[in-house]
């Protein structure tokens, strides 16, 4: 196998951290609505947590699409 | 080796000069003072906040409209953000994490809504905060920032951010190397974060608005291709649906840089007890 389509199969396999960031997201936001359903005059208070939190678990997946470009876009030297 | 080609959606991020100036020898390092693309940006989003400041910042009772909206990007980071989590003691450090978050905003903005023209050579906006290089200088600035308050403040005693409260000295052992790694990595995760969700709006915009004209070009050959111009509509509303998750994008970065610039300080400033 040649270098390039390694790196192809690298950079496609390095997108898989992506699952990790979509449970997460879907747990944080699915647990803000049902507690939000509950006490919908307290939800306002913590948005700018939900924001935090969406921020902080969405970065995981960006370092999983950073380290697919470093695969895909670093040239191989020697 | 042959050489690889130009990869075309990176190709917006390269760093030209515009203005060349021959390099400084300093010891033994080579310093380039060239005014590149990423200079002008830099500089105009300097430029822009203090302006946008200078002009907005008036003491009327009853706000116009640049006075709201100043109060209102002040009142995020004094009232939302370092209040509930620092409390009292957090108020001298609010115009620190007030630059950080108006820098890395307008730098943020300034790569989506502003075209510098063909000094570019290649593309015609720039974002700044996309260079890993800005993005690790201003995450490495808030961490020596926070570094250095906590010595100032506890002195040695800083090292007891290792060492949470109630551990049994065996487990502190196991628990007190975790703790530094963790709190070293920080500038490593701060500058990714930021440097990360820049790249990729901007690569994914590009992968999409290069293929609203190769669709629409390779459509005009007539016959099924027509199909391709539907291909190249769909493409044109997935861009502007980007640009504007772009914006949410660049505002929330720029938030949670201050948020978590909030949160280390306050680790340090309130060491031991809460607010």
């Amino acid at each position: 196998m040649d270098h390039i389509s390694a790196k192809y199969i690298g950079a496609g396999l390095a997108t898989m951290g992506l699952i990790g960031a979509g449970v997460g997201l879907g747990v944080l936001f699915g647990n803000y609505l049902a507690s939000a359903i509950r006490n919908p005059s307290a939800a306002a208070s913590q948005q700018p947590m939900l924001f935090l939190g969406l921020a902080l678990t969405e970065a995981l997946g960006i370092f999983a699409l950073v380290m697919a470009f470093i695969i895909l876009f670093v040239p191989i030297s020697g | 080796m042959a050489k690889a080609p130009p990869i075309a959606p990176m190709e917006q991020f390269l760093v030209h000069p515009i203005v060349k100036f021959a390099p400084i020898q300093i010891g033994g390092f080579t310093l380039d003072m060239s005014i590149t693309n990423a200079t002008l940006a830099m500089g105009f989003a300097a430029l822009v906040i203090c302006g946008f400041l200078a002009v907005a910042a008036r003491r009327e009772i009853v706000p116009g409209r640049l006075q709201s909206l100043a109060e209102s990007l002040f009142d995020l980071i004094d009232a939302t953000l370092v209040g509930p989590i620092m409390g009292h003691a957090g108020r001298p450090y609010v115009p620190f994490v007030f630059s950080i978050f108006m820098v890395v905003l307008v730098m943020n903005m300034m790569g989506l809504v502003l075209a510098f023209g063909n000094l570019a050579h290649q593309s015609w906006t720039f974002t700044a905060t996309a260079q890993l290089a800005v993005t690790a200088t201003l995450a490495i600035v808030t961490f020596l920032t926070v570094v250095a308050i906590g010595f100032i403040k506890n002195g040695l005693g800083l090292f007891r951010l290792f060492t949470p409260s109630g551990l049994p000295w065996y487990m502190l052992l196991m628990v007190a190397p975790l703790e530094f790694l963790s709190f070293m990595i920080r500038p490593v995760t701060l500058a990714m974060r930021l440097f990360g969700n820049m790249i990729g709006g901007h690569v994914v915009m590009y992968m999409f608005a290069s293929f609203i004209v190769g669709l629409g070009v390779f459509g005009l050959q007539g016959g099924i291709a027509y199909l391709a111009f539907a291909g190249s509509g769909v493409s044109l509303a997935l861009v502007v649906a980007l640009t504007g998750l772009e914006l949410i994008v660049a505002f929330l970065q720029a938030f949670v840089f201050a948020a978590l610039a909030t949160v280390y300080l306050n680790d340090v400033v309130n060491l031991g007890h809460g607010h």
